[in-house]
């Protein structure tokens, strides 16, 4: 019944958002430059553009980023470690994909 | 409030040793973590063995914790002694908190260690913080993709009282789930995360979108695969047949002599976007049984009029 009361919430596709400049990535992270330029450099996120200036990263980066910056802070590994784990995950992600045709339950 | 039994969460010994803590945390925090296991209540584990191990790490805290007592039970009704925090000499100013959200901390904990550490790292006049983004993730049915609908979420959220402190609430938001939404995708709701210090806003709250398994359909980005079963002869002769899709059953022609596991393509029948997907009907041919003598001569019929040898290309 309270449920009828209460207002609903709209909210947006995260990944209708519009590609992002370092800035933003870097606030919406809320972490400095310098660590999204290593997280760059150690092949975890790959932006579009030449250099740092025309850097634009697709919205999914974002969500990279801040996975990397919660393993790195909550399960004590390095900038190396959570690029591994990241890349370790997406492909579990993709092959448990591949196996629900097989077994939706799983 | 509950009393925790902190060793049984991390699976040690009360005789445990710190590094024989030190491990089994390690190992739990990287079997729970929210970003690495799929178990439903992951989060919810990975902050309590966090806790858990905030105070049987630090030699003091867990001296006073043990001073409690063996008798308590995980679960049973807790209130702290009277005497708690000036007995013993334990000072838990400073330092207490070593976790950057340890507001997430149970009552219990929050009962023996939270208000001295808090008092200590007080008084930082004007300090404002923006809170922290707050992630979830959120089971939905492939029908409701099809179309906007709402859905009750509960969440645990942190709020602030009155006096300053951080307790866990539960807090149940009505949330519209847009028309078109694929699995994986985040729907951002801005300022319903976590509340900010000192005036600061609210961070947001992510909801990410899984799809619930479906008995008949499965998923591929914003694709549909569905397995259709068939009779012989409707795959042999060709057919209209009523199929059933998430947006209502609609008639689709078996063209004649389909083999099974053919692949007819549904254009735009998948999930809905400006370029909508499309929906896949594979069909699987169903043998009918033969349980009585009427059913089994039409097969003994076909053995006799169809010369037919599906293994040929198998050169046998």
């Amino acid at each position: 019944m309270a449920n009828k009361l209460m207002r609903t919430l709209s909210g947006t596709l995260a990944d209708e958002m519009g590609d992002l400049s370092l800035g933003e990535i870097c606030r919406l992270c809320g972490v400095h430059a310098e660590y999204i330029i290593e997280l760059v450099e150690e092949g975890a996120l790959t932006p579009r553009g030449r250099n740092i200036r025309e850097w634009r990263f697709a919205p999914a980066e974002l969500g990279r980023a801040r996975r990397a910056l919660r393993l790195q802070h909550d399960l004590n590994v390095n900038l190396a470690g959570a690029s591994l784990a990241l890349d370790l995950l997406d492909e579990i992600q993709r092959l448990r994909r591949r196996l629900r045709r097989f077994d939706p339950w799983c | 409030m509950e009393y925790k039994d902190y060793y049984k969460i991390l699976g040690v010994d009360k005789k445990a040793t710190q590094d024989e803590i030190k491990r089994a945390y390690r190992k739990l925090a990287r079997k729970y973590h929210p970003d690495v296991s799929k178990e439903a209540d992951a989060e919810a584990r990975f902050k309590e063995v966090g806790e858990a191990y905030e105070v049987l790490k630090d030699p003091e805290k867990r001296e006073a914790y043990d001073h409690l007592g063996a008798n308590w039970q995980a679960g049973q009704d807790f209130r702290p002694p009277p005497d708690w925090g000036n007995a013993g000499g334990f000072d838990f100013g400073g330092g207490g908190f070593t976790s950057d959200d340890a507001t997430a901390y149970s009552d219990f904990f929050e009962s023996l260690f939270g208000q001295r550490a808090r008092h200590a790292s007080g008084g930082r006049a004007g300090f404002q913080m923006r809170g922290s983004d707050q992630h979830a993730r959120i089971a939905i049915d492939l029908e409701d993709a099809y179309k906007s609908t709402t859905r009750a979420v509960t969440l645990g959220m942190r709020e602030i009282g009155a006096e300053g402190r951080a307790h866990m609430k539960q807090r149940t938001l009505n949330v519209r789930i847009p028309k078109g939404v694929k699995e994986g995708q985040q729907i951002r709701l801005a300022g319903q995360g976590n509340p900010g210090m000192g005036g600061g806003e609210a961070g947001d709250l992510y909801l990410e979108i899984t799809f619930n398994p479906h008995p008949l359909y499965r998923i591929e980005g914003k694709d549909v695969y569905l397995t259709l079963p068939v009779t012989p002869w409707e795959a042999t002769l060709g057919a209209t047949v009523k199929v059933p899709t998430p947006d209502g059953p609609v008639d689709l022609r078996i063209p004649e002599n389909s083999k099974s596991g053919r692949k007819l393509r549904l254009k735009g029948r998948g999930i809905p976007a400006k370029t909508p997907g499309d929906l896949y009907v594979v069909l699987e041919i169903a043998l009918p049984p033969a349980n009585d003598e009427k059913a089994k001569q039409v097969y003994r019929d076909m053995q006799k009029n169809l010369p037919f040898n599906p293994r040929s290309h198998m050169g046998v």
